[in-house]
């Protein structure tokens, strides 16, 4: 579903732009309102949620697609963690959906997708796991990277059970906005996959704004 | 129908609303077979000798372009590599994105949960039936990926509502998983979250270990898609890494 934002980019708190290939880890309070801008058009933003009171409930895939009754994430969807509670509503999406199902890279599924020869292409699960090393003041581990959210990846499944990779429908300067019902750590990677059209084949930067409560 | 498989080892039942686990070697096949009707399974497999490798939905169906599970599918880890092929599946469709309920959800839809009335009738739920499963291995919420859910099927419409099919589950349907890797098989038999019956389902498996034939250059899983080869290949490297059977 199309829903507009009201927030002002000026009036944001704080504005990180993420290359492609890197990740982004930071804590966004409960009440702050997060937006993933997709600033080339394209670019999957393969993203991971954790409570930061108590890393070991997250953000949980299926638990959010059942109790929705539905597997596209859009405005209005509650992302629901492993423990069944609230974790983070969108509140706005210009892209229209996105996937939860197909996961991130990694080196070893880009063996089973490409090719054996693919294995040293650098991958989303790369940069997870170079985050949770690099700041290990959350305690996370390999244990702790899970299944995730591909905001502005278009992964189209038919009644038949078929899934497909498609082309994406974000655009540059298309966004996906969500506000934190509890303290979370968001951990983002800027998904450098150069095998499949989920970055145009040309991954690009995204921009992370966070707004204070209202 | 065919079966892949030679001598039986061993024969068993596992109640409803229960759990149990069992390592199984590489060339084994497990046998799950839907007794009365009405089952539900929910697996998950962890690397015994590594236990950080963990089956990986969403590698899984994303591998193979698919939403549903059935036979000729290999179910992955998230190392590339693959734990157990379909070599048989009665049902059609193996629920791949349902997961498990948790005590809230089972309190609301069938009453709570209480083993000094109940007794092992208890109304359990997958989530702490899983929790208690994994911690027999040092294991515990951290450690929970997405599960399957056996003669369940959960299927989308255009829009990507999820349904969920009351008449999946049929009395004597047989599922077989081929191990291509020593796996630590952690399985549930409470009900599938999104089962609308109106009492709490509680219904038997029967679980048989079989002897499996080689598995050929030719063989159905290994060549269903381009990427299945691949993933043999990884396995059979890693065979030969850790010295595991057939290597």
């Amino acid at each position: 579903m199309i829903k507009t934002s009201q927030l002002v980019a000026d009036d944001a708190t704080l504005r990180d732009v993420v290359p492609a290939g890197d990740y982004y880890m930071k804590v966004l309070k409960a009440g702050q309102t997060l937006r993933i801008l997709d600033l080339e058009g394209n670019q999957a933003a393969d993203t991971l949620f954790y409570n930061a009171n108590d890393p070991s409930e997250r953000y949980s895939a299926m638990d959010t697609i059942r109790e929705q009754g539905n597997v596209y994430l859009t405005a209005g969807t509650t992302l629901v963690s492993n423990l069944g509670r609230e974790m983070l509503t969108i509140t706005a999406d210009t892209c229209g959906r996105h996937d939860t199902l197909g996961g991130a890279c990694a080196t070893e599924s880009n063996t089973v997708r490409y090719a054996l020869e693919k294995k040293c292409m650098h991958a989303c699960r790369d940069s997870w796991l170079l985050a949770v090393a690099e700041n290990d003041q959350y305690g996370l581990t390999k244990r702790d990277i899970t299944h995730n959210i591909n905001f502005f990846m278009n992964v189209p499944v038919t009644a038949e059970g078929g899934l497909s990779f498609a082309d994406g429908i974000s655009g540059a300067g298309k966004y996906v906005e969500m506000r934190a019902e509890m303290d979370v750590i968001v951990l983002l990677s800027n998904c450098p996959q150069l095998n499949n059209p989920c970055n145009a084949y040309n991954p690009t930067p995204v921009e992370m704004l966070i707004w204070d409560a209202a | 129908m065919t079966s892949s498989t030679q001598d039986i080892i061993y024969q068993e039942t596992i109640a409803g609303a229960a759990h149990w686990s069992v390592t199984v070697p590489a060339g084994k096949i497990l046998r799950f077979i839907n007794t009365n009707g009405k089952a539900n399974v929910s697996l998950l497999f962890h690397n015994p000798k590594d236990l950080l490798e963990r089956y990986n939905a969403p590698d899984t169906l994303k591998c193979q372009h698919t939403f549903k599970l059935t036979k000729g599918n290999c179910l992955y880890s998230d190392m590339g590599r693959i734990f157990c092929s379909i070599v048989r599946d009665d049902s059609g469709w193996i629920d791949s994105v349902g997961g498990l309920a948790n005590k809230q959800k089972v309190a609301a839809k069938w009453g709570e949960r209480s083993y000094q009335t109940q007794g092992n009738q208890w109304l359990q739920n997958g989530y702490d039936s899983m929790l208690v499963e994994l911690a027999k291995y040092g294991l515990g919420k951290r450690d929970m990926a997405a599960n399957l859910n056996l003669f369940s099927k959960v299927a989308t419409d255009a829009e990507g509502n999820l349904q969920f099919d009351e008449q999946a589950s049929k009395a004597g349907d047989i599922i077989e998983l081929r191990f291509e890797m020593d796996t630590l098989v952690l399985m549930s038999t409470c009900p599938h979250p999104m089962n609308p019956a109106s009492d709490y389902p509680n219904h038997p498996v029967s679980v048989e270990m079989c002897q499996a034939e080689s598995v050929s250059q030719d063989d159905y899983c290994r060549n269903f898609r381009p990427e299945n080869g691949r993933g043999f290949e990884n396995t059979e490297r890693y065979r030969c890494e850790t010295t595991q059977a057939s290597c």
